[in-house]
């Protein structure tokens, strides 16, 4: 390469002919760049390339760690004992099972139910009851919209409505809380027994803190809900706050995938094995007229989380993907090897057209 | 001259405005009157062409002697044109008023204008009329903005663009469409959504409009932001580059286009002007032949040569003719400095190399005072009285002075000029054989030749002829045309003196750059307005063409539209034939050919141009110039003309990139170019190094900023296919905007500091620009492969999202913040996998970037009125998220980087090759042949003695010889070219049909 010009003084007068020339180019020379590695490009880079030693290590690491993360993960999993009962059909008198919409709907049929669970392993204390919705769509446009923040905020906005139809006002007073996700609250209930002693569940603090003391006011008592002609879910207590509808607060955490599991309390005690627990359902949630499913979930918990196979399995999938990457480059290697930067492939003997290859 | 201070916009048209020296001329003006009694004034043009030697202005003839009194006094009339750009015309007219001399009308010309923007200088004062002020002066009109210029890559970008935007429509309908079903069947189930029974129609219309508003995303709008930032970024480089300076000047080098840097990796076409550009144009006087005898010692410098010393000496009369023609046939004016030197100044660097030769022979040409020229030879002085002087023009391709010796009061005309503007106006009797052999050995040096010649006139004859001169300067129509008319009656029957040769040192590293370049896959055309001879032997010396046996030249030529078309067809049908034979051909064709293949074989000339590598254009006029760019143009190829003077302008300005030189013959050239270089062989740099870079950084910068749009946004089309395909957005507002504009932005834009070779290596080996040139970076098959990866990473994030996060955990922030991340951490390895060179300033950007992501998130989740609150800070704490992140960067970069190796090693590409072999230090350095022959003119031309250059020089022999047989004659392998048709001289209609055209 070059010298660089940079350092280049001051311009030798260069017209032979020229008086005027010097004012002319030192106007120019103000322009003339400062020299540094930045201008010039040339700032100090490491250039790593793809040699086959670099990329089968990266792959041979992945795999080698990868591979003990996912066992971890999936052990951590298969710790959780997890007890899963569908309730949605089983739930329903055989006869109205030809119209199980009908048995919802009506406010006269009995909505009382009973369920026997067996624990299948210790499950230490606490013990998360979820209930599992599926084929329920939170995250709908119409739906996921159709809240005021505000209005659940502070009693002053009550009449924040806007985004809140078609369950924004009854009878022109503002509904609190507006909108369809309160509307449409879950109202099924749970009743815990073993060996028909009652089990204790803990409904406090279910919901995220940061919710009720930021998101929900302990100032906003709810009003006109669920007065309308058309019932969604679940009624509201409107002499407590909704700071302190904690069934509520978890309901408006939307769910963002149909299928969805929210918490709905905690038994605080160890549950022994093979015990059986009787739950008493009270069945009011609407979820046959879209065929949804309805589960009830006692689980416990661990480090990642609740049951997930997934990761674990992924983790192993993906380290083991990268082992068997690193061993075929390898054998890649020994049978074909390849002199990097060969110049063989540098052959510039191309048609005037200009089409290597 | 009150001491109130006048705006330049409270100037008016007729004002008078009187200047100071070394004041700025603030309108155009009509001189009036100047400090000097003879009328002159002296001025500086360099802010209005570039030029930087001083010029003469000199007051009209009917103001002439009017005293400062009677100048404040003045009324008249001006008529002139309407305001034009030409800065070298002003046909006007001037008419005083009594009691001001007569009603007589004067013609005025530019020699009688003060243009804005010159300065004033040697001068104490003048005075002129304001004829055109502001936006219409003569520069204010030439202040033209320039025409936005696209460039393929450009055009590239904006198919690709419009191909994602019909693929988004489609999307945008499917969805639509699907949607609307969904809503149709499943929605009205789900009652907890409350869709009303009966809708408005347009209710159809809410679904698509809303994946219209999600899908908008997918065109990158941030890409226009960057790509100008970018390409901003790209000139400064080009501004920067210390490499780029010009050591003799100190003129950096200068993008004024700012836009298409990248066009210039992808030339394919270098049309190059001669004279200033390949060579230096500091023209030295080498040799001449006077009656007959050859002058200039072995060393090729009349000027030592002793037989012409002593001829100077003895006052030879054909020696002091000549010399006499020499000094004083020109527009040079001498300025004797304080120190009794004399300086020229030359607008020509012809007449300039002419004077001094002259000085150095003893004809000194020592003072102009108004119209008496003084000289001294031998001691003593003569004094001559000019005239007329009528200018050179480049169709006359001649100049003349009719003066008067002051001593026995005889009236000469004095030409000199082109040989076929001046041989053939030889008088009847005298033999011109000596001269077309002299002019013919001068061009097969390279040299540039001027015939000098001259006549005695009768003092009625230069009377009679006066006035019609008079008349024809004072025409307001086509003044040009009449004047060269008029001149033509005077300047004819001549006695040729001789001929002088000028040579025209080809710049440094010419050779190289141009060597280089071809390995590039670049072709070269040649267009210049100079001799045939003169222009083969430059491009010889420059390796602009190969010799035999591996070069052929083929010729064109032809009076007549037969002639033409034949010696056209026999080109085509050899360069067919060759054209799979690995040799450099190259095609010769002059003007007067190219006039009449471009009118009536369009055709035909097309296809050659396609065909041939190499072009040598000679005798083409400006136009012609910007017409042969024109035709390559159409053919879709892309070009870039560089050029050096006011007659490459238009070539310039035609092609896709204007690269001007800013040379001797003034700025012209590199105020209309796009780029302006000092030298021609900073163009190797411009164009593999500068154009090289900006193509592969665009290349990826724009295929980037679409694949990182795609990726967000297939993520929200999976996205609505959970979500009953209503159009929900995964993410929020905010977050898609930050994604857009800040977090993918930001890595990539230091991908301007991205080198995927060295310079050395590409200096080296100048055949990789092909991939630049083929546009192989970015086409619809590279695009189709960020597609996929877009495609494929927006799954494996969005899969991993939900089935991570499913269940309890599916709180919609929660997971929309864990999908956006995802996107984040792929782009910071995506962004680092592409990058081929890592400055602090790329870790800095690609890792500082993923940090910023995740501090400017916690500063969102600690507000509480945020959607966000908290939920940055719930995510950190899991276990889980990190084990996500770290799943989904596996995953997605794991494929892509096993693919890229995979082709890396087993399918590299020759970039790929040069980079292992570049940063093993391995064996390509050894490869580096291609270190170039220097082939300096000089080592040629030195050892040739003029008196045998036809033993030395036998490759020229056809040209001379007269055999207008059309087979093809080889001469032996001594013979570096074949030609189809023997060059027969060309006559002086050529001359004459130049000027009709």
């Amino acid at each position: 390469m070059d010298t660089n010009g940079a350092t280049t003084s001051s311009a030798a007068g260069g017209g032979s002919t020229s008086t005027s020339d010097s004012s002319l180019l030192s106007k120019k020379n103000s322009k003339k760049p400062q020299y540094s590695r930045f201008t010039q490009q040339e700032l100090p880079a490491c250039k790593p390339i793809l040699t086959p030693g670099l990329v089968i290590t990266t792959f041979t690491i992945i795999g080698i760690i990868f591979i003990p993360i996912g066992l971890v993960s999936l052990s951590a999993s298969e710790h959780v004992v997890e007890i899963v009962d569908r309730y949605d059909e089983g739930c329903v008198p055989p006869n109205y099972s030809n119209d199980k919409l009908a048995y919802i709907q009506s406010s006269r049929t009995n909505k009382s139910c009973t369920r026997t669970l067996s624990v299948p392993k210790l499950m230490k204390s606490p013990v998360f009851i979820y209930y599992e919705l599926d084929n329920f769509y939170q995250n709908h446009r119409r739906y996921v919209k159709s809240r005021s923040d505000k209005q659940l905020r502070s009693k002053a906005y009550e009449r924040e409505t806007k985004n809140c139809d078609p369950q924004a006002v009854s009878l022109d007073a503002p509904i609190v809380p507006c909108g369809l996700i309160a509307w449409s609250l879950f109202n099924d209930t749970y009743g815990f027994f073993v060996k028909s002693k009652m089990l204790e569940v803990n409904k406090k603090n279910i919901a995220w803190d940061s919710d009720k003391e930021h998101k929900f006011g302990s100032d906003v008592y709810p009003k006109n809900f669920q007065t309308g002609g058309l019932i969604g879910g679940a009624k509201l207590n409107s002499t407590t706050p909704l700071s302190e509808q904690e069934d509520l607060i978890v309901w408006m955490r939307t769910a963002a995938l149909p299928t969805f599991r929210k918490l709905y309390g905690r038994i605080e005690e160890d549950l022994q094995a093979n015990e059986q627990i009787t739950v008493v359902i009270q069945n009011h949630y609407n979820t046959y007229s879209f065929g949804g499913k309805k589960k009830l979930v006692l689980s416990t918990t661990s480090w990642i989380g609740g049951k997930n196979d997934f990761i674990g399995i992924a983790y192993i999938t993906v380290g083991g993907l990268c082992l068997f990457l690193a061993v075929n480059f390898i054998l890649l290697y020994v049978i074909k090897p390849r002199a990097l930067g060969d110049p063989s492939y540098l052959s510039w003997n191309r048609s005037p057209a200009g089409n290597p290859n | 001259m009150g001491a109130v201070q006048i705006q330049a916009q409270d100037i008016h048209v007729g004002n008078i405005v009187w200047l100071r020296e070394n004041d700025e001329v603030p309108c155009d003006l009509v001189l009036i009157g100047t400090s000097d009694t003879q009328g002159l004034c002296y001025v500086e043009t360099a802010a209005l062409d570039g030029e930087t030697d001083l010029k003469t202005r000199v007051i009209p003839s009917a103001c002439m002697g009017m005293d400062f009194e009677l100048l404040h006094k003045i009324k008249g009339v001006i008529e002139c044109p309407n305001p034009d750009k030409d800065i070298r015309r002003f046909d006007a007219n001037l008419r005083l008023f009594p009691p001001f001399i007569d009603n007589d009308l004067c013609p005025l010309t530019i020699k009688n204008t003060l243009l804005q923007s010159c300065y004033l200088r040697n001068t104490e004062w003048a005075c002129g009329v304001a004829v055109y002020t502001g936006n219409e002066t003569k520069l204010g009109m030439s202040r033209g903005i320039p025409e936005p210029k696209l460039t393929a890559m450009d055009a590239m970008i904006d198919k690709l663009t419009g191909a994602i935007f019909v693929f988004q429509i489609v999307v945008v309908m499917v969805l639509g469409i699907a949607g609307n079903v969904w809503k149709d069947t499943e929605a009205r189930k789900q009652w907890y959504v409350l869709y009303p029974i009966e809708g408005p129609w347009y209710e159809l219309l809410v679904i698509p409009l809303r994946f219209e508003l999600l899908c908008s995303i997918m065109i990158p709008i941030s890409i226009k932001v960057s790509l100008d930032l970018v390409k901003s970024l790209y000139a400064k480089f080009i501004d920067w580059d210390s490499e780029m300076i010009d050591q003799d000047t100190g003129i950096p080098s200068h993008a004024t286009n700012t836009a298409i840097s990248e066009d210039l990796g992808q030339v394919e076409y270098i049309l190059t002007d001669k004279t200033g550009t390949l060579t230096e144009n500091r023209m030295i006087f080498r040799r001449c032949c006077i009656s007959g005898i050859f002058y200039g010692n072995e060393s090729g410098d009349a000027l030592k040569d002793v037989k012409l010393l002593n001829a100077v000496a003895g006052s030879s009369p054909d020696v002091v003719r000549f010399l006499t023609v020499m000094a004083i046939c020109n527009t040079v004016i001498p300025i004797k400095s304080k120190t009794g030197a004399i300086l020229y100044k030359a607008q020509s660097q012809d007449e300039d190399a002419l004077v001094n030769a002259a000085a150095r022979l003893h004809m000194v040409y020592v003072n102009k005072n108004a119209n008496i020229l003084e000289i001294r030879f031998n001691g003593s002085v003569i004094q001559y009285e000019v005239l007329e002087t009528l200018e050179f023009t480049s169709d006359r391709k001649r100049m003349s002075v009719v003066v008067k010796d002051c001593q026995n009061g005889k009236i000469v005309l004095l030409s000199k000029g082109a040989d076929e503007a001046i041989l053939p106006y030889a008088y009847a009797g005298q033999q011109t054989r000596a001269l077309v052999e002299a002019v013919e050995q001068y061009a097969q040096l390279g040299l540039r030749t001027l015939c000098l010649a001259w006549r005695e006139l009768k003092e009625d004859e230069y009377q009679e002829w006066s006035l019609m001169f008079k008349e024809a300067s004072s025409t307001l129509v086509d003044r040009e045309w009449r004047i060269a008319e008029v001149c033509q009656r005077l300047e004819h029957d001549f006695e040729v003196l001789g001929v002088t040769a000028i040579e025209d040192r080809l710049q440094d590293g010419v050779p190289e750059t141009i060597e280089t370049l071809r390995k590039a896959g670049i072709n070269f055309w040649m267009l210049t307005g100079d001799k045939q001879n003169t222009a083969i032997q430059i491009a010889l010396s420059c390796n602009f063409i190969s010799p035999e046996p591996k070069g052929q030249l083929l010729l064109i030529d032809g009076k007549t539209e037969g002639e033409v078309c034949r010696s056209l067809e026999r080109v085509l049908l050899t360069m067919r034939i060759t054209s799979s034979e690995p040799k450099d051909v190259a095609f010769v064709v002059d003007g007067w050919a190219l006039e009449i293949a471009l009118k009536h074989y369009r055709k035909a000339f097309t296809e050659l141009a396609i065909l041939s590598r190499t072009a040598i254009c000679c005798r083409v006029t400006p136009s012609q110039k910007a017409q042969l760019v024109e035709l390559l143009k159409s053919c879709d190829y892309r070009t870039l003309a560089i050029g050096d003077g006011g007659n490459d302008v238009r070539m310039i300005q035609q092609a896709d990139i204007g690269v001007g030189i800013s040379g001797r013959e003034g700025l012209q050239a590199a105020r209309a170019a796009d780029y302006s270089i000092g030298k021609f062989r900073f163009l190797k740099r411009l164009i593999l190094v500068h154009g090289r870079y900006s193509y592969n950084r665009t290349a990826f910068l724009s295929q980037y900023s679409f694949y990182k749009s795609l990726v967000i946004c297939f993520i929200q089309i999976f996205f609505s296919f959970i979500s009953g395909v209503s159009g929900t957005s995964l993410f929020n507002s905010v977050s898609l905007m930050a994604y857009n504009v800040f977090y993918t932005s930001v890595p990539v834009l230091v991908s301007v500091l991205d080198k995927d070779l060295s310079e050395g290596t590409v200096m080296q080996h100048p055949q990789i620009l092909v991939y630049c040139q083929a546009g192989r970076l970015l086409n619809p098959s590279t695009f189709a492969g960020w597609f996929g990866r877009s495609l494929f990473h927006a799954i494996v994030v969005f899969v991993i999202t939900i089935h991570a996060y499913a269940f309890e955990k599916s709180e919609m922030e929660e997971l929309s913040m864990v999908a956006l991340s995802g996107c984040i951490w792929l782009q910071a390895f995506v962004v680092a996998l592409e990058t081929n060179s890592f400055t602090i300033l790329q870790h800095l950007a690609i890792w500082g970037n993923l940090v910023a992501f995740y501090v400017i998130n916690w500063v969102f989740s600690a507000i509480p009125s945020s959607g966000m609150y908290t939920i940055m800070f719930r995510l950190c704490r899991q276990p889980s998220y990190w084990i996500t992140m770290f799943l989904i960067v596996a995953a997605g970069m794991g494929p892509v980087l096993a693919l890229k190796y995979f082709r890396y090693t087993y399918r590299p590409s020759k970039i790929n090759a040069l980079q292992q072999a570049e940063r093993m230090g391995g064996p390509i350095l050894s490869l580096g042949n291609i270190e170039p022959q220097p082939r300096l003119m000089e080592k040629e031309v030195s050892p040739l003695s003029i008196t045998q250059p036809k033993n030395r020089n036998p490759v020229y022999e056809p040209l001379l010889s007269d055999s207008p047989n059309s087979t093809r004659r080889s001469f032996g392998s001594g013979a570096p070219f074949d030609f189809f048709q023997s060059q027969s001289r060309l006559s002086s209609s050529y001359s004459r049909n130049c000027k009709d055209n």
